[in-house]
């Protein structure tokens, strides 16, 4: 194992306890979005390209789009893309 | 003609007034009763407020630790619970992990006949370059036409769920356009460059599926973000020229029958020992390796429609 892929997957591990730790819903998104692309890059690491093909465009991409559509329509962030007043409050 | 009554003696009879209300001229109570317009209804914030206060009030006695004793040590005793149960969750999994034979040794179980013969005889049996396709496609096939139907049914799932009648449509339009920023400049130069050659990458992915690292889903779900990213820049209007609730319709339906018929016709011939008539070809042409190219296609159509179809779903419930 290289240096290159520990300091990989120690990001990753930052990744995945931020998540859990971030306040603002966007910012989970946008972290869970790099752990998506870490894990890729880690899976050409491992020799799999047709993972880290599907992982970066299915986990990077599209899962997030549709998790910033599902947030936009719950009305959890607005359009400039802060979190609403209600939710605010609400915390 | 001669009447009993003059005419102002008749104006106050009953008679007269019922026809005139019979016939419309005027309705008794306008002008003569006394009509407020009703109030929309307003609920009262303060009723609200008062109604959250009581249930804090509530709650602080119900779950006063300060005094009630019982609860506060329950309390402590269930967050002590709670870590311990977490540490025993992991010591128990990472002793588990310890026992799990080394990477790389031979005498792992992964390490067995099915395996060899893949990386054996996968080439020359599939006529596929990159093995993971000949095993995805052909070894495996059956499985991978139950992913493309799960995905289908994720679909039907997600239509049935969030699917808007004709009337909901329209309000859900208002909204839409509410919430996303139409004909942002700098969005849509920077989708005219970049849509074509992300599709046209998830292209190159699905045909070279069984030369190079790729295959259908990758390259249908690349080809799903470009037109994803497509539709954000542009808008349904524009989509809508050429993708419809219809050409998903067709096109999913076309592709997985063209899967099951194929691979029926390849088990078949296989199951039997009869001699297929689709051609292997040279390992490493574009025109090679049996049915997986046609295959690739069809997984990667039903990915592609299946991504945007569940975006379109999302933003507005339908196409």
């Amino acid at each position: 194992m290289t240096a290159f892929q520990i300091i990989l997957m120690g990001l990753l591990i930052i990744c995945a306890v931020s998540v859990s730790f971030s306040k603002n819903l966007l910012n989970s998104i946008l972290i869970y979005m790099s752990f998506s692309l870490v894990m890729s890059m880690l899976w050409i690491c491992l020799e799999s390209p047709d993972l880290a093909i599907t992982e970066a465009a299915v986990g990077a991409g599209i899962t997030s789009v549709l998790f910033f559509v599902t947030l936009k329509k719950i009305r959890a962030i607005d359009a400039s893309g802060n979190e609403t007043k209600e939710e605010k409050e609400h915390e | 003609m001669s009447r009993k009554k003059t005419a102002e003696e008749y104006r106050k009879t009953f008679a007269f007034r019922f026809f005139r209300w019979l016939s419309g001229e005027k309705d008794p109570y306008t002008g003569e009763v006394e009509m407020h317009p009703q109030k929309e209804y307003q609920p009262d914030p303060g009723a609200a407020l008062r109604h959250e206060k009581e249930h804090d009030a509530i709650m602080d006695k119900v779950y006063d630790t300060e005094h009630n004793k019982w609860l506060h040590l329950f309390h402590r005793l269930y967050q002590a619970t709670s870590i311990l149960f977490c540490l025993f969750l992991i010591a128990l999994l990472l002793v588990t992990v310890s026992y799990l034979p080394a990477v790389g040794t031979a005498t792992r179980p992964v390490n067995n006949e099915v395996a060899e013969r893949y990386i054996e005889k996968g080439l020359e049996e599939t006529g596929a370059v990159n093995i993971v396709a000949g095993m995805i496609l052909d070894y495996r096939a059956f499985d991978t036409l139950g992913e493309s139907h799960v995905l289908f049914t994720a679909t039907v799932t997600v239509l049935i769920l969030l699917r808007l009648n004709k009337r909901e449509k329209d309000e859900a339009e208002v909204s839409d356009r509410r919430f996303e920023p139409k004909n942002d400049a700098i969005l849509q130069l920077v989708a005219t460059f970049l849509v074509p050659i992300i599709i046209i990458f998830g292209i190159y992915i699905i045909l070279n599926g069984h030369l190079g690292p790729g295959g259908g889903f990758s390259g249908g779900a690349v080809i799903g973000a470009g037109l994803v990213l497509y539709l954000n820049a542009f808008g349904f209007k524009k989509t809508e020229r050429f993708f419809t609730e219809k050409t998903y319709k067709w096109v999913c339906f076309f592709s997985l029958s063209f899967y099951c018929l194929a691979k029926s016709y390849s088990f078949y011939t296989g199951a039997n020992q009869l001699h297929s008539v689709i051609p292997k070809g040279t390992p490493g042409a574009i025109l090679s390796s049996g049915l997986i190219l046609p295959l690739n296609i069809a997984v990667g159509l039903v990915v592609a429609c299946t991504i945007y179809a569940f975006y379109a779903m999302f933003r507005k419930g339908g196409f």
